[in-house]
């Protein structure tokens, strides 16, 4: 397949080395070479996949979702929430909505933690940003784990039977079933395109400021270091790096870039997923969010759940590649 | 007449306040614009994703900034 990021590389190249005349090979030039590329690519890949998954949300509403999923229990409506959890916009503040939305619509409760855990996870910044930097192989096994993760920690939680750590308000909320007004193909472009200028205005400072540290890490750090602490046969790596990921709330798009670094320097792929994931997954401003609708113990639940998904999806991803 | 905005204080719900407010500068009409920010308030609208908009009880949006336009467009069917 030819590399479609090669004009890319050719432009990073060309500012690098002959139009600053770095030196190759010095650590300054491979900063700045992983810095000029990574930007270009991620700002591309930002654009298209924004856009492309903002037309496809515009087909699907929360509210057509919550009548489609409404009452009806079994595994597959579990992945049916899990991935209209990955199309779904995410922000935070949305969740809370969502989730009364969902209960008060009768969808049973462990098929909208699947909507839930998914709906941060896997989201069209994420992917871009993954494909960017770590290639379309890694990001596959992100998203591919983040619907199985959202399924069976959702399937869990509905199995447990935990309805009674809901606070009591939600099922007492009846809301007006509410259709959008059907947009035309020339709105859904608009949307898609207000999409992109609202979520690229909002993420690139953390992208640029990844990038850089990202592009230091990767010019000057030395080669191999981290395989030789955190590599594959240490063992605690991954539970380490989730259970540093899991309180963090950081803009992922910002951490992927160094992560990226990490990965050039030996850190495992399976790691290094891990990491991104428990950051993405569950966060203390999300926690707080959630209290109003969830009592502390489906919190906890919650958390355990989705932190042993990840720890094992890391182990997987460490033994297969 | 009253104008709900529904949301719990993100950005995108400030942004249709300011919007709901140049229409009605530049229409010259009169009305009583309303945050709204518990959920069930919100929920019982029927908006999941905010922020949503609230015409005299009438849900006009959700889940996006409106347009100045769009904005006029319903002011003007009142």
């Amino acid at each position: 397949m030819a590399d479609v990021f090669y004009p890319m590389q050719w432009i990073a190249d060309k500012v690098t080395y002959d139009l600053l005349e770095i030196q190759a090979g010095t650590g300054l030039a491979d900063s700045l070479n992983f810095i000029i590329y990574d930007i270009l690519k991620i700002f591309t890949l930002l654009c298209v996949m924004i856009f492309l998954i903002a037309y496809m949300r515009s087909y699907i509403t929360p509210e057509r979702s919550r009548r489609i999923l409404g009452g009806k229990k079994g595994p597959q409506y579990n992945v049916g929430a899990s991935l209209v959890g990955t199309v779904t916009p995410f922000c935070s503040c949305s969740s809370v909505p969502i989730f009364i939305g969902f209960i008060e619509a009768g969808v049973p409760l462990g098929v909208t933690f699947s909507f839930l855990i998914t709906s941060p996870l896997v989201n069209e910044a994420a992917i871009a940003v993954l494909w960017a930097t770590l290639g379309f192989k890694a990001t596959a096994l992100y998203v591919i784990s983040g619907v199985l993760i959202g399924v069976i920690g959702g399937y869990a939680i509905g199995f447990f039977k935990l309805e009674k750590y809901v606070e009591g308000f939600v099922y007492n909320v009846h809301s007006l079933p509410f259709e959008e007004a059907k947009m035309n193909s020339r709105q859904r472009l608009d949307y898609a395109f207000d999409e992109v200028k609202s979520i690229v205005g909002k993420v690139w400072i953390y992208v640029v400021i990844g990038v850089s540290i990202g592009g230091l890490f990767h010019g000057f750090a030395p080669e191999g270091i981290l395989a030789e602490y955190a590599g594959k046969d240490n063992l605690l790596a991954v539970p380490i790096a989730v259970l540093i990921g899991v309180p963090l709330y950081s803009n992922v798009m910002g951490l992927i870039p160094v992560v990226e670094s990490l990965i050039g320097k030996g850190l495992p792929i399976g790691t290094s997923l891990a990491f991104l994931m428990s950051v993405t997954a569950v966060s203390l401003p999300e926690m707080i969010i959630l209290k109003k609708v969830l009592k502390n113990e489906l919190i906890a639940v919650f958390v355990g759940i989705v932190t042993i998904a990840v720890i094992f999806t890391g182990y997987m991803f460490n033994i297969v590649l | 007449m009253k104008i709900e905005i529904l949301g719990t204080g993100c950005k995108k719900c400030i942004k249709t306040k300011e919007v709901v407010e140049k229409a009605l500068e530049e229409t010259g009409l009169e009305a009583e614009v309303v945050k709204v920010e518990d959920y069930e308030t919100i929920l019982s609208y029927g908006v999941m994703i905010t922020p949503g908009l609230v015409i005299d009880g009438e849900v006009k949006l959700g889940g996006k900034v409106p347009s100045v336009n769009d904005v006029k467009g319903w002011l003007a069917e009142k």
